[in-house]
């Protein structure tokens, strides 16, 4: 880590980039944030922007409930708490006929509720976990960086190797089926991705914004782009600028990184927008 | 029909082109949906280098035909596909294009994309080697839609659409071709082109199509036989023979001729004062 430290203090020798807390904060933007382009892209093509908004609120109650048990360390429980929470929504939102809309909001509803009566249960204020709707960047660490380099890893296959299937089955269900796609199978990987996703950063970015740094550099790319490729290097070119400048901004300002970093990328969604006439 | 059978085996064993799935016997299919009865024992006997088209009314369950062949829904009854000898070969490789396509049209997926992720490995958001694009345009050929490779899905109208579904579930060449014309969305010269492309395919490789029409005029010009359904069969045979029987006027005419008169009028045609 040290030698990446040093690295970095050569190639970008600025005052922001000083402070090893920020070092951190960096090396995790250049992380994340193609990881929330890649699965921004698919959650967007998909229409699940509401989805991936409900994972947050799944993430939350996982949380609470690995802090109740307090067997090993609450991020484990929260994982596998949202891992069951996007399957459940996949398989009843295929099985049923309700909109899919009405499923995601019950159950969004129902696992913030139970969250918070489990963090509240016994009187107990929900103030120690208020950090999780804001979340905090600047207090990652080196360890946690490789958590998020060791995600990348796995994001990047995946899109690599199942992107084609992925994108049938955003077209049209049947098309997909007819094509020999297991199509239950492609959504119960993808949205357990985003969960996994989701619940490590949530800490970092925070319940309330993390859905925005999914949705916005994927709704921006769409306004300017034709095709895949452009609609893929577009996301990810705004989801990186955006989490770097924001980053930077935010070291200035003394604002919290996350919200900055979602206040740059819907300022280059809105440019995106008056762009959009002229390419249509 | 014997005549034609003996004529078309002998066809089949001249022809090398020939699928070698010679004939699609559909025996007493029947769809229940809860406890609508949809479909009612429907048999079908068809030739591979023969065009069927399904004619009916307006929920005869002519869609619903081709999901129950395609195992999309749920039916009972069987289908077999024998070869020019008559013994059973297995499931062919089947090829639909959906009345409708579901889609999102503002999504950035260009036909060039769509090809690509059922054709290829690589992920479509790759830079297309010069091989595939080939390949691509082969398949636009087909239904000479070359030049819509890098338009949009939304982009595109209602025909084109259709063409490049087509095109579609021409790749991989399937031996069984079930075509859902859309209701709406795709206008007479549009249709017209489909036909011809539709036409010329089936000469070219020798495979079976079921085409459900709304349009008697294309039918009776390219199809080889027409199935009028409701729920069952009612009539099954040459298309002048079809369009002769009274009982295609019954089925048809009131309905959907008095509907269409009415349509046509704008509204503004009397109601006959009961």
């Amino acid at each position: 880590m040290n030698q990446i430290y040093s690295l970095l203090d050569v190639i970008l020798p600025f005052e922001w980039l000083s402070f090893e807390f920020m070092k951190n904060a960096f090396l995790a933007i250049l992380l994340i944030t193609p990881i929330f382009a890649i699965l921004g892209t698919i959650i967007v093509n998909n229409r699940m922007a509401f989805f991936s908004d409900a994972l947050g609120h799944g993430a939350f109650t996982g949380i609470a409930i690995g802090t109740v048990i307090g067997i090993f360390q609450p991020i484990w429980s929260a994982i596998v708490f949202s891992i069951a929470f996007s399957v459940l929504i996949t398989i009843i939102k295929n099985k049923t006929k309700t909109s899919t809309d009405t499923v995601i909001g019950v159950f969004s509803s129902a696992a913030i509720a139970l969250g918070v009566v489990l963090v509240t249960f016994g009187g107990g204020g929900a103030t120690k976990y208020t950090s999780f709707l804001i979340g905090d960047l600047l207090s990652i660490r080196a360890q946690e960086v490789g958590l998020l380099l060791i995600l990348a890893i796995i994001v990047i296959v995946l899109w690599i190797f199942f992107y084609n299937k992925v994108l049938l089955v955003s077209i049209n269900l049947s098309l997909a089926k007819s094509r020999g796609i297991n199509t239950l199978a492609v959504e119960l990987a993808f949205t357990s991705i985003i969960a996994v996703v989701v619940t490590v950063s949530i800490q970092w970015v925070g319940l309330l914004i993390i859905n925005s740094l999914l949705v916005l550099p994927a709704a921006a790319a769409r306004n300017v782009s034709t095709n895949a490729k452009q609609y893929n290097i577009i996301a990810l070119l705004v989801s990186i600028v955006s989490g770097v400048v924001g980053l930077i901004l935010s070291y200035y300002f003394d604002t919290a990184s996350g919200a900055t970093i979602v206040i740059v990328s819907s300022v280059i969604y809105f440019i995106t927008l008056a762009l959009k006439p002229l390419n249509s | 029909m014997e005549e034609f059978i003996g004529k078309h085996n002998g066809k089949c064993e001249l022809n090398k082109n020939c699928c070698g799935y010679c004939c699609t016997k559909i025996q007493g299919f029947s769809v229940k949906i809860g406890k609508t009865e949809i479909l009612k024992d429907v048999s079908l006997h068809l030739h591979c280098g023969e065009m069927t088209a399904l004619i009916g009314p307006n929920g005869a369950g002519k869609s619903t035909l081709l999901k129950a062949i395609l195992g999309e829904i749920k039916h009972e009854g069987t289908i077999v596909f024998a070869g020019s000898s008559g013994d059973n070969v297995g499931r062919p490789v089947v090829g639909y294009v959906p009345q409708q396509l579901d889609f999102d049209t503002a999504a950035p997926v260009s036909v060039r994309n769509l090809f690509t992720a059922c054709m290829s490995k690589k992920p479509a958001w790759h830079r297309t080697s010069q091989q595939l694009s080939q390949r691509i345009l082969s398949c636009l050929g087909r239904v000479q839609s070359e030049g819509l490779i890098d338009k949009r899905l939304g982009a595109l109208s209602g025909g084109e659409l259709q063409r490049v579904l087509l095109a579609l579930a021409l790749e991989p060449m399937p031996q069984l071709l079930l075509l859902d014309e859309p209701v709406s969305g795709v206008d007479r010269k549009g249709l017209e082109v489909f036909y011809e492309i539709v036409s010329k395919i089936r000469k070219e490789y020798d495979l079976t199509i079921i085409l459900v029409s709304h349009d008697l005029d294309l039918v009776q010009k390219h199809a080889d036989r027409v199935v009028l359904l409701n729920k069952t069969v009612i009539l099954n045979g040459p298309p002048e023979k079809v369009y002769s029987d009274k009982r295609l006027h019954e089925t048809f005419g009131l309905s959907s001729f008095f509907n269409s008169e009415h349509r046509e009028d704008g509204g503004k045609n009397n109601e006959p004062n009961i």
